[in-house]
């Protein structure tokens, strides 16, 4: 039982990050139509910017100012690139992000190497903090989930309280009535587009040092990301809420689940042993465990393809 | 309007047929060889890719899928041709794989071509990944880490063709590549590949003319998941070995690259993208580490300069040429290619520089580039790489002012020629 808290505890706090990411990515393509695909990498540079800050002054000043740097490439790329591509259309727009998370990830490579690189939790939260039933729980993993649910906090306050956030509220659903109305839209997309980028970055800053810091990073956690804000509808910030507090907790625990389907017909007495592709219903969940978010995409694409509570359908 | 309906097809298909069949003989070394059997698979899989993007306007991120899964079935079936249980002569074998590309299309195709545009892209990434993380759990069909391997001297023998020679093999690959490419222009003439066209620009008309967008698509994806499988056998055949690498995102990147920097509006495009491609991938990994780098700032440059690709820009400098006013434009490019060659040349030295420092098995840090050898950490290096770099840029945007000028110039004057 203890275990199983453990890891729930542990999906929750993925599932925070994961949402950190979602959340950005599901609001700049709602509005502008966009799919970043380099928004992954964006984590991945918060996450070396924050190495870089810590080497020199400390952890604690660049968690403020790396996904900052971050947010203003963000910025930099929509305002010079985007806006230029967007003439294009959508396709040149995806293709275009596509190329930049490649060269991010090229760039990486070229400034620290192909090894990962020693980012690390901070010493003044390098420790247990308490325990339930022998299991210790991180003080990092705490602040980890403190961190992500203040910013959640501040972002629904902007969003919900101000002006801007009622303007971006209104873009979400319709986007050209929006400046039909004389707001400047290519500015909020660029608002937007360097928030959420800067978000990202955040993610990579807590999320960096308590995973691996490396180049293959942004690819690792890009298509979960993707899977994300299938799952929970596009345009949707509470499904991204929902999908991604589900595919963190269904990454973590199934790692710890030893049973197969063949152990599960096996106790209503039909043996899968010498049924065709035998070596898949063999397998435990525990081993399936890195596949388990795309099934769950395919099935919501056959159940229910605009998502869990997705209300557009393109 | 496509590339190829300017020549006489028939012409064109011969001369193809002439060209294949005297290639092995005027580059009759082994890396020659090589090379072309490289460029052989590199066509077929971009033209197949192109049947989604360019005609279809679906994007996919996971084509590797179809090619990967063809080239594993593909070496499947070689073992059981070598084990005696598959009657089947070895240089047939792109058909079960290309079968295999079919199957996997009409399965995966039924959920994803559900939806199009950007949804389409994001659900072919994640097929990619689903079968990438497949290749780690199903290890009886993927081979785990070693991968499958087989030996293409087996079986029966058809045409003299043992494939034991490198030369064999290149007929073998030379033959299926014309025979898909014929194929696939075909298709582009039939209704199915018109109705395509029409999917790709204005859905809502094609379903009110009575067609359905979403079977059109889906036609179309299972058809290019098809030849990607026969694209997938010959690579399979070529190598004797296929690894988990092949249905993995790298290589659904390259064909999605290959397709678009040759330019996915004309049918001859992803030739062209595919010759570029491999052919820049092969010559800059032999002389740097960073040639992934390279290519990705190609790619993007293509993206945001030129969307129609290579093939666009060979276009539109037709009717100039028609008109010869080539010489018109030609100083204001060499101009251009001048200023753009100080600022690569720049941005060669910081890249190469840098890369350098990076990487842990650098011992010094003295480096050698073009000829030339240098202190990477010295300051010299990198203020003469910086500096040429903001040089060839601040320049490159004044000529390319003056390319703009030739052009408006060029413009008029063939404007008049139409009017006289």
């Amino acid at each position: 039982m203890e275990g199983w808290i453990f890891f729930l505890f542990n999906g929750i706090v993925y599932g925070l990050l994961l949402f950190m990411m979602s959340s950005g990515l599901t609001l700049i393509f709602s509005m502008m139509g966009v799919l970043n695909f380099a928004h992954a990498s964006f984590y991945m540079l918060g996450a070396y910017f924050a190495y870089q800050i810590s080497t020199i002054v400390g952890f604690w000043p660049g968690l403020v100012v790396a996904p900052i740097l971050v947010g203003c490439i963000g910025a930099l790329v929509e305002r010079y690139f985007l806006r230029t591509v967007h003439r294009h259309g959508h396709v040149a727009e995806l293709l275009f992000t596509f190329g930049l998370a490649l060269l991010i990830e090229e760039t990486v490579v070229l400034i620290w190497g192909r090894n990962p690189v020693p980012y690390s939790v901070p010493l003044d939260l390098d420790f247990a903090l308490f325990q339930i039933g022998g299991t210790s729980y991180s003080a990092y993993k705490i602040f980890m989930m403190a961190v992500s649910i203040a910013m959640f906090v501040f972002l629904y306050g902007i969003i919900a309280r101000t002006r801007t956030g009622q303007i971006i509220q209104a873009a979400l659903t319709h986007p050209e009535t929006v400046g039909t109305l004389g707001h400047n839209v290519p500015r909020i997309f660029m608002l937007v587009f360097g928030a959420g980028t800067g978000l990202a970055g955040l993610a990579g800053v807590i999320g960096g040092n308590a995973f691996v810091t490396e180049p293959g990073m942004a690819r690792a956690l890009g298509t979960i990301v993707f899977v994300v804000i299938i799952v929970g509808g596009l345009g949707s910030l509470t499904g991204a809420f929902i999908a991604s507090l589900l595919i963190g907790v269904i990454q973590t625990t199934a790692v710890a689940i030893d049973v197969s389907l063949t152990d599960v017909f096996a106790t209503v007495g039909v043996n899968l042993q010498e049924v065709p592709l035998h070596e898949l219903w063999s397998k435990r969940i525990s081993d399936v465990a890195p596949i388990l978010p795309y099934l769950l995409m395919v099935l919501i694409l056959v159940l229910r393809p605009r998502g869990l509570l997705g209300t557009r359908d393109s | 309007m496509t590339l190829g309906s300017r020549f006489a097809p028939l012409a064109l298909v011969l001369g193809t047929v002439v060209l294949l069949a005297l290639l092995p003989h005027m580059f009759d070394s082994r890396y020659a060889l090589t090379l072309l059997n490289q460029l052989g698979i590199g066509i077929v899989f971009a033209l197949s890719y192109n049947m989604l993007l360019g005609q279809s306007g679906l994007l996919s991120f996971g084509h590797a899928v179809y090619f990967g899964l063809g080239g594993f079935t593909a070496l499947h079936a070689l073992n059981a041709i070598t084990d005696g249980d598959l009657p089947l002569p070895v240089p047939l074998l792109p058909i079960v794989g290309g079968l295999m590309g079919l199957a996997v299309g009409i399965i995966l195709g039924w959920v994803s071509t559900r939806r199009s545009g950007t949804i389409f892209a994001m659900i072919s990434l994640g097929f990619a990944e689903l079968v990438a993380a497949c290749s780690n759990i199903i290890r009886g069909y993927f081979g785990g880490e070693e991968g499958i391997s087989g030996d293409r001297m087996s079986g029966p023998v058809l045409f003299d063709l043992t494939m034991g020679p490198q030369r064999d093999v290149y007929y073998v690959i030379a033959a299926w590549m014309l025979v898909s490419a014929l194929l696939m222009y075909l298709i582009t003439q039939t209704p199915l590949g018109r109705m395509a066209n029409a999917v790709r620009d204005n859905p809502q008309r094609v379903a009110f003319v009575g067609y359905n967008p979403q079977t059109v698509r889906f036609l179309m994806f299972a058809l290019s998941g098809f030849f990607a499988g026969i694209a997938g056998s010959l690579f399979a055949i070529n190598f004797e070995i296929i690894t988990a690498q092949a249905v993995g995102i790298e290589y659904s990147a390259s064909v999605l690259m290959m397709a678009y920097i040759g330019g996915t509006g004309y049918f001859l495009g992803p030739v062209l993208g595919a010759i570029i491609y491999t052919a820049l991938s092969i010559v800059l990994s032999a002389y740097t580490e960073a040639w992934m780098f390279y290519l990705g700032v190609f790619f993007i440059i293509v993206v945001v300069y030129a969307p129609n690709g290579v093939s666009g820009i060979l276009a539109v400098h037709e009717p100039v040429l028609r008109a010869r006013l080539m010489h018109r434009l030609l100083p204001a490019y060499a101009l251009a290619f001048v200023t753009g060659a100080i600022l690569l040349i720049g941005a060669v030295v910081v890249i190469e520089s840098s890369y350098h420092l990076s990487q842990p098995g650098a011992l010094t840090t003295t480096m050698s580039l073009g000829g030339i050898e240098y202190d990477a950490d010295a300051w010299r290096a990198w203020a003469f790489g910086l500096g040429a770099l903001a040089v060839g840029a601040f320049l490159l945007r004044e000529t390319i002012r003056s390319v703009g000028g030739a052009w408006a110039d060029v413009r008029t004057r063939m404007g008049g020629e139409a009017a006289a």
